[in-house]
């Protein structure tokens, strides 16, 4: 394919409109959130800056940018400058890969709601969170304090012991979709999202986002009743908040791909495809805030028991009940 | 039986979870508790003691007398005056100040106070941005109102200026000026 001005002033405006969505979406995601954990305990939640509270987000960016940027005597310099960015960049990187919407048809061509297409789309992904990892051990071991160390083992151990999990409850729907590629699978739920038919997968993939998202109740990485703030305890200002967003963007890509890989991605009748997608997202993102509202942090041994002795092992049933069922079909 | 048991503590625990799920869900749609302070003001307690206020007798007349109890009784030293007294022979206070950034509302200059001008109100003195802005002058003290006691008048049980004037009271003598006593 040779590139023409207009494929790459096309690709230009959709990488700029993707960076305006997942970043907004991502600011509005932390006031969402503590709005709704808000009301679940029966408070109100911020509502002073401006209408409902809408401009807090511009009013943290400002905070986080005018705070101190502080850097501890014993931390190695590079490393604990670099942990910030490859927490959120892998974060941000997974959306190059999602399809937002049904392909439109502009400047006689077919555009697709997606930066690149990927064939390896699935694998992509979890490469990328496979990576994800390195924000975490290096910002912990950066920081030269045993509290953030112990943060960033502990993360470590559970990232890399869920993403298994995660990785095994995809495997079916790669089968049920014959393809790696994010777009064959929508494409392959047009008839039916992928949950009636996985539901277990879909159990288990949330459950193994939630994980990798270090969230409550498996945020053990930054348990602040026993770790301070885990792995990120000594960064502060934007080097922090970096860290913050990065963890919300990445709940709004793991929340995107579950929808892709279980509810139909932006399928759906009535809707227009863009608002299905994002509509999808939301009801992902809101589970997310709805389980940190009720759970309790899990103990570290459950944690590994969870993940190694009952969900891989669910997985891996999974396929083999996939691949039967597909193989006597 | 240990399988059995194994899917009954997993169902008990996934029943649990959705148990405390239904529970924060319906949380949402509750009233919150919240009280949003500067605009809305919880009613307090009559009793409670937010703020002081020193307030007028029956006849609308100041009851503060000046006796510096107040300002003795104070353990922070928040209170001060100056007395003064009136053509009537009644006493006042020509300022009277309290500053608000030490007075720790202890309610004792109230209780001290012998003529009940001194009070302490339930309604909360707001935050200030200037720590001057704490200190209350007599005219930001002063209510008009007779506070706890509406009846309570100190010059109608003690008599003097305003009932008859000085050495006017049944069995009391002139006042005796006390240069003439010098030797």
């Amino acid at each position: 394919m040779t590139w023409t001005a207009v494929d790459i002033a096309l690709m230009l405006g959709k990488i700029v409109a993707l960076y305006a969505i997942i970043l907004t979406f991502a600011a509005y995601l932390v006031l969402a959130e503590r709005r709704i954990l808000a009301w679940m305990q029966d408070r109100i939640g911020p509502n002073r800056v401006g209408p409902f509270g809408l401009m807090q987000p511009l009013a943290d960016v400002i905070k986080m940018l005018t705070k101190e940027d502080m850097i501890p005597k014993a931390a190695d310099r590079l490393l604990f400058s670099l942990a910030p960015a490859m927490a959120a960049i892998p974060a941000i990187l997974t959306f190059s890969v999602v399809p937002l919407g049904a392909p439109l048809h502009l400047f006689g061509r077919e555009v697709t709601l997606q930066i690149t297409d990927l064939d390896v789309g699935v694998l992509f992904f979890l490469a990328l969170s496979a990576i994800a990892v390195y924000g975490i051990a290096l910002g912990g071991w950066a920081s030269n304090s045993k509290y953030a160390l112990l943060g960033s083992i502990r993360g470590l151990s559970q990232l890399i012991s869920y993403e298994l999990s995660m990785g095994l409850s995809l495997v079916p729907v790669v089968m049920l979709a014959k393809s790696f590629r994010l777009s064959d699978i929508v494409n392959a739920q047009a008839d039916m999202p992928f949950i009636v038919y996985q539901p277990l997968a879909f159990v288990i993939f949330l459950v193994s986002i939630f994980a990798e998202c270090r969230r409550i109740p498996f945020d053990l990485p930054e348990a602040e009743g026993e770790l301070v703030a885990g792995f990120h305890s000594e960064y502060s200002g934007m080097r922090f908040g970096l860290f913050f967003v990065g963890e919300y963007i990445n709940i709004i890509a793991l929340s995107a791909l579950a929808s892709l890989f279980f509810l139909g991605g932006w399928r759906g009748p009535f809707l227009p495809p863009i608002i299905w997608f994002f509509l999808k997202v939301f009801v992902i993102a809101f589970l997310f805030i709805w389980v940190r509202g009720t759970l309790p942090r899990l103990r570290y041994d459950q944690l590994m028991h969870l993940g190694w002795k009952i969900l891989t092992p669910l997985a891996l049933l999974n396929i083999l009940a996939t691949g039967w069922w597909l193989a006597l079909r | 039986m240990s399988i059995l048991s194994d899917i009954k503590e997993t169902l008990t625990g996934i029943t649990g979870i959705l148990t405390g799920l239904s529970i924060t869900l319906r949380h949402i749609f509750r009233k919150p508790a919240t009280v949003q302070f500067p605009e809305e003001k919880r009613p307090m307690p009559e009793r409670f003691r937010g703020s002081i206020v020193l307030t007028r007798d029956p006849d609308g007349a100041e009851r503060c007398v000046a006796c510096y109890l107040c300002s003795g009784a104070c353990p922070v030293d928040c209170i001060s005056m100056a007395a003064a007294e009136g053509e009537n022979g009644r006493r006042y206070a020509a300022w009277f100040r309290i500053n608000f950034a030490r007075c720790i509302l202890c309610g004792l200059c109230a209780e001290a106070c012998p003529t009940l001008a001194i009070q302490m109100a339930p309604e909360m003195i707001p935050s200030k941005r200037q720590v001057i802005d704490w200190v209350y002058e007599k005219e930001d003290l002063l209510i008009d109102g007779t506070g706890k006691d509406p009846n309570y008048n100190f010059y109608r049980h003690a008599g003097i200026g305003v009932v008859s004037p000085r050495g006017g009271n049944p069995g009391e003598k002139p006042p005796v000026d006390v240069r003439t006593l010098l030797p």
